[in-house]
């Protein structure tokens, strides 16, 4: 028998097919707390940026999947992902949501312990019998693995390596951090907002051009029309590849795959005004580099189950509940880049971006619209069959279809019906 | 004549209190056009993500607004192609406890405390804010230069917000 059924005898298998899901994926709570066992508590979780914790002692609070964890650099520099609980009666050690510290202390009985998260310090510990072990006594420690800046995270102990998890997804990784203009690329603040659905809606946002013109046409009207035109995709070469693990590639600009390509790109009217500014600072091919990265690239990257590189910024979800989905949307600048181009960076999050950005908003309602439609038709199917037959095979041997396409949902329906079969 | 000067120079703590609620209750009927109006140009419409930030300028704001920037904003949610503003939340705001920060000839610096709810799909949200105007007088009448939106949970998780603060 080949289907995946677990001790209470579900088949998850059965809820995905190749061109369409189950309504129940998005809406039932059981196979909710499934998905966090399965899913998020036994592969790598996107957790942070190196730049958030860019010190000795710097710390960052984040989550794996439902779980609090906390990201701190050690005295030698070494990250660490660690349950935000102690290990005495599980009151949470930190919530400050960033900082800077020497140890973590719980609150309620003074438990210490260090940034690598092992235990130091337990106060009266007269109280304790001679052979108690505090080495056994350790802030729970996740797997911790970083991929050009980005910090993943795993429960599992036998996770595969990031770098064989990411695969595929590497090259479009490093392209991606090119944006950075020939500077480190920093997390420079981040919008935070919940929307009342499930997270797998916004996991298929990302890979989803065809919504574009529909969803964001107020965003495209406030837009010059030379912006308007570059974000006007639909009709291009763009595409979408599926690059295995659930990870994926919506290529919607092709001409800003690779950023450090200057040949026959022109500066854009939007930023001649920053050109102008950089020329006396920088050398004529560094201004059209750093340009260039402000724009970001023209891919949105999805890296199964929770990140996407999209365009310039990183967007994680976090699954809360059946019906909730909390999401950052991280700006990203260039760490000792120029002023002007990391203004000009903020102010291009800021205009479609958060919680009153002039896309995200639309996004939201768009999502929370979904996940309330779900309430008819039970019986009805999710369809995600769009591009399915028209797809050819790209270079990783996996589809590859048009920008439109819904390639990337299907890779990620692939490896969720994986992991949900294990 | 000098008297009549002073009086048309400086701004009451009474009088800006009048100018805000008619601004909340412009917000509350969504007439961003009246709204617009209220508003001398030059000036920045913010919504800051940190608690106490002042370098708007150099940080992620949720929103940082010039005057082209406040249009636009306006135009997205009367143009009926947002599907968030179509329909909007509604609103209803209080503005309470003035404080005032700063007076000077023709210009008044006032915070003042905001409570919002707003009713969309039969769920009600609250936004709670301490609101920054700087208001300055032109030709007699009261204009807003400034105006900062500090909400208590700003740099907490949100919700999309589809009408003006």
């Amino acid at each position: 028998m080949n289907v995946a059924v677990n001790n209470s005898g579900r088949d998850y298998a059965e809820l995905v097919s190749k061109d369409r899901v189950k309504t129940s994926i998005y809406s039932d709570p059981a196979l909710f707390e499934i998905e966090i066992e399965k899913i998020f508590n036994r592969t790598w979780v996107w957790v942070g940026h190196v730049s958030e914790v860019p010190d000795k002692g710097c710390f960052k609070t984040s989550w794996v999947g439902t779980q609090p964890v906390i990201i701190s650099r050690d005295r030698k520099g070494e990250i660490h992902v660690l349950v935000n609980r102690c290990r005495h009666r599980a009151a949470t050690v930190c919530e400050h949501s960033q900082g800077k510290t020497s140890s973590f202390q719980c609150p309620y009985h003074g438990w210490g312990y260090a940034l690598d998260g092992s235990l130091r310090g337990v106060p009266y510990s007269e109280g304790y019998e001679e052979n108690f072990d505090k080495s056994q006594f350790g802030l729970k420690r996740l797997e911790a693995s970083v991929y050009a800046g980005m910090i993943f995270a795993s429960f599992n102990p036998d996770v595969e390596p990031l770098e064989d998890f990411l695969g595929n997804a590497r090259l479009w990784i490093d392209l991606f951090m090119k944006q950075g203009g020939g500077f480190p690329v920093k997390v420079s603040g981040e919008h935070q907002f919940s929307f009342p659905g499930n997270w797998k809606i916004q996991l298929e946002n990302t890979t989803d051009a065809y919504h574009f013109p529909v969803v964001h046409k107020p965003f495209l009207q406030s837009l010059d029309s030379e912006t308007e035109d570059l974000f006007s995709f639909l009709d291009g070469d763009g595409f979408v590849e599926d690059l295995g693990n659930g990870h994926s590639v919506m290529v919607m600009m092709p001409e800003l795959i690779d950023l450090d390509d200057d040949k026959g790109w022109e500066i854009p009217k939007r930023f001649a005004e920053l050109a102008e500014a950089l020329r006396g600072k920088y050398s004529e091919d560094q201004v059209r580099r750093i340009v260039k990265a402000v724009g970001g690239v023209g891919f949105n990257l999805n890296l199964f189950p929770n990140a996407a590189c999209s365009l310039s910024f990183f967007r994680i979800l976090r699954p809360v509940s059946a019906n909730q989905t909390d999401i950052r949307h991280i700006a990203l600048g260039m760490d000792g880049g120029p002023e002007e181009a990391n203004q000009m960076r903020l102010r291009l999050h800021e205009h479609f971006q958060g919680p009153m950005g002039f896309g995200s908003p639309d996004d939201a309602e768009v999502w929370e619209r979904v996940q309330r439609g779900t309430a008819g038709g039970p019986d009805l199917d999710i369809m995600v069959n769009r591009g399915d037959g028209l797809e050819k095979d790209g270079p990783n041997g996996l589809p590859q279809g048009n920008v439109s396409a819904e390639t990337g949902m299907r890779a990620a329906y692939t490896m969720w019906k994986r992991m949900m079969s294990q | 004549m000098n008297e009549l000067v002073k009086i048309e120079d400086s701004i009451s703590l009474r009088e800006a209190e009048e100018f805000l609620w008619l601004e909340a209750d412009t917000l509350d009927r969504a007439d961003y056009g009246a709204w617009l109006k209220m508003w001398v140009e030059g000036g920045y419409y913010v919504i800051p993500l940190k608690p106490d930030e002042s370098d708007f300028k150099n940080t992620l704001n949720i929103a940082y607004d010039d005057a082209h920037m406040r249009e636009m904003r306006v135009e997205r949610l009367q143009g009926g192609f947002a599907i968030s503003a179509t329909p909007a939340a509604r609103t209803i705001r209080f503005l309470s406890r003035l404080v005032l920060q700063e007076a000077g000839k023709g210009f008044l610096k006032v915070r003042s405390a905001m409570h919002l709810t707003e009713d969309k799909f039969g769920r009600q949200r609250t936004f709670v804010a301490n609101v920054e105007h700087y208001l300055v007088r032109q030709d007699g009448e009261l204009f807003i230069r400034d105006k900062v939106i500090r909400l208590i949970n700003a740099d907490g998780v949100l919700t999309s917000i589809s009408y003006l603060f």
